[in-house]
């Protein structure tokens, strides 16, 4: 079988007059997490949808696992795990009771029902409450109890559709954690998300999703590197004479720009530089007091981009 | 699951079989039927007006008087001031079966588990069968036992048993019944797929019910009049009209009903409608045997 877990060529979904999703081209490779990401309203869910079968493409091709959605949907839904953005239950069930639906629905063999369930429930951390009406359970515990009812198909693919919505940011560093260690195990996720700093940290790829349009693609110090020029933001605190500072740091290697503020210094690099910045204040005679580098934000390679586009067009 | 080898031809072909996971739906909807609250109090309602209409229709049944059908009498009996269990059922069936499925899928999407469920491999077709046929077997469970109770009281207080003639008219009236109930239940399923309130499609279908109820007569009334030659010449067009009259009524699944229970429960009851005098000479005046009475309807 191929590498490519999933392809999409200038998949494009139109509701009447209203372009939702225009010349998607994607494609997600065995064993990474891919982070589809954008504003509300983006067109991030209707990609899902497709992807699943759950709603006709108006045109382009996909291709998950090697089935097509549209023509072949028991095959792609038998292997691929979808969380929708609002997972529900029925409340007067317990969590088992739940699961043992799905399974069902799933063709898993009865003798096996049982350990499935266990299983994905204690990977989620439910077992403590795995007998009990899911009309008890929190938010979180309800996400959580979302990602065991995917998991009980021992899917190949995950999808997920805003996992974190609606989590407070404790819970859902909680859960991000969780997707984490599926992600060590090997399996292979897509999830979308309008939170762009919250995921991008467990995305190995992101893709940024504007009106329709997937505009960047790539890892995020690429995409760092393509629209903020320095991918790295470096700050520092040091004491010395102002101008011979700048000029020091100015001339390293990889520095894209200095900005000084009294004795806080903010250097744009392309690389991690923190080691050369360190060196070129104290040569310049000046006393190095905090040196930090902030990670590269997803929401400012974003915003920049935008910006960029917008004062293209205006010129 | 098997896997087909031939190439799909067509974008319409469909892989796998249409009704994967129907068995799975139609055991989840039996069990949610017959363990809610719901089903309680509609069995209650059920089987207090059966109780109560056959023990007034008891009363009314001399043994050995006029013992032809006895049973059935049991069904059909009125006494003042209440109506015979023929005639509850006509409008209770629809009842239960609009609340049984008036939220069926409606009440998955508000719950928010239709988009979990729809991403399993299952077809929306065996969805909304599976939950229909859920719906029937539970009709069919409780109507049954209705039916069974009816019969233990009957041969507790008339102390003699049921003809076979007798059991085989009330089986096809259980199965008539079912019907009634299944077509209330399409009915109920199709406006819970239709509106996303569930509380609109419970309004919905019982406005359909109260209309075939209180105003489809009246309807036939003013229609047919509108259908037929503003003179009745001849005979053919005395019988086109009438045809057209009964049609009209039976759309009416309540008058298909009445229809079905009239002639199952009532085996002197020979013709629905309009006779003529013609096929009257025809008519033999014993009891239509069981097999007859069926191709009637
Ligand atoms: N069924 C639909 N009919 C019409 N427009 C829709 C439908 N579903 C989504 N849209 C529109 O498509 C756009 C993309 O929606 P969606 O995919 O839900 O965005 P996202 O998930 O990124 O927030 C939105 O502007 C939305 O209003
Ligand atoms: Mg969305």
């Amino acid at each position: 079988m191929s590498d490519l877990v999933l392809e999409a060529k200038g998949l494009t979904k139109q509701y009447g007059d209203f372009v939702a999703v225009d010349h998607l081209d994607l494609s997600i490779r065995r064993g990474e997490v891919f982070g589809l990401l954008g504003p509300n309203g983006a067109g991030k869910t209707t990609t899902i949808l497709m992807l699943l079968g759950l709603t006709e493409p108006t045109g382009g091709e996909v291709s998950v696992l090697g089935f097509d959605p549209a023509r072949q949907p028991l095959s792609v839904k038998k292997r691929v795990g979808y969380m929708p953005d609002q997972v529900g239950f029925y409340d007067d069930l317990t969590a088992r009771e739940n699961l043992i639906y799905i399974a069902k629905l799933n063709g898993i063999p009865r003798d096996q029902i049982k350990r499935r369930v266990e299983e994905a429930i204690e990977r989620v951390r439910l077992s403590h409450v795995i007998d009990q009406r899911t009309a008890t359970f929190s938010r979180g515990m309800r996400q959580r109890l979302g990602l065991a009812d995917v998991l009980i198909k021992n899917p190949q693919l995950i999808i997920m559709d805003e996992p974190t919505q609606g989590l407070d940011p404790e819970l859902a560093h909680e859960f991000l954690d969780l997707i984490h260690s599926l992600k060590t195990e090997g399996t292979t996720i897509l999830l979308s998300s309008h939170l762009l700093h919250q995921v991008q940290a467990i995305c190995d790829r992101v893709g940024l999703f504007s009106q329709g349009r997937m505009v960047l693609q790539g890892t995020v110090s690429e995409l760092a590197r393509k629209v903020l020029g320095g991918a790295y933001r470096i700050q520092l605190q040091a004491e010395g004479p102002a101008a011979k500072l700048r000029k020091a740091l100015e001339g390293l290697r990889d520095v894209n720009a200095v900005e000084m503020n009294n004795g806080a210094i903010q250097i744009e690099a392309q690389k991690d530089v923190r080691a050369d910045a360190a060196e070129a204040v104290i040569q310049a005679g000046g006393r190095l007091q905090g040196l930090s580098v902030e990670a590269q934000s997803l929401d400012d390679i974003y915003t920049r981009y935008f910006e960029e586009v917008r004062n293209e067009k205006v010129n | 699951m098997k896997k087909s080898t031939k190439p799909l031809k067509t974008r319409d072909e469909r892989e796998g079989s249409p009704w994967t996971g129907l068995g799975a739906v139609l055991t989840k909807e039996m069990a949610d039927h017959l363990t809610g609250a719901r089903m309680l109090i509609l069995d209650a309602l059920v089987v207090l007006t059966a109780v109560g209409t056959i023990y007034t229709a008891l009363q009314n049944i001399r043994p050995g008087a006029n013992n032809e059908f006895l049973y059935l009498r049991l069904f059909t009996t009125a006494q003042e001031p209440l109506p015979a269990f023929v005639f509850f059922l006509a409008i209770l069936v629809p009842l239960i079966a609009i609340a049984l499925s008036f939220d069926s899928i409606n009440g998955e999407f508000n719950r928010r588990t239709l988009s979990r469920i729809l991403a399993q491999p299952v077809y929306r077709d065996a969805l909304l069968m599976g939950k229909f046929l859920g719906g029937l077997m539970t009709l069919t469970m409780v109507f049954s036992a209705i039916w069974l109770l009816i019969f233990g009281i009957g041969i507790l207080r008339l102390g003699v048993p049921p003809t076979a003639e007798e059991t085989g008219r009330a089986l096809w009236f259980l199965l008539g019944t079912i019907f009634y109930g299944g077509i209330w239940m399409a009915l109920a399923m199709l406006f819970s797929t239709v509106f996303r309130s569930s509380a609109t499609a419970a309004l919905a279908s019982i406005a359909v019910w109260a209309f075939f109820i209180f105003f489809w007569n009246i309807v036939v009334g003013l229609v047919t009049p509108l259908l037929a030659p503003d003179q009745i010449t001849n005979l053919e067009q005395l019988v086109a009209a009438s045809q057209s009259q009964m049609v009209l009524t039976r759309i009416s699944p309540l008058t298909l009903y009445a229809d079905i229970a009239t002639i199952m429960l009532q085996p002197t009851e020979r013709f629905l409608g309009f006779v003529l005098p013609v096929q009257l000479d025809r008519a033999i005046e014993a009891p239509l045997p069981l097999a007859q009475s069926v191709l009637v309807i």
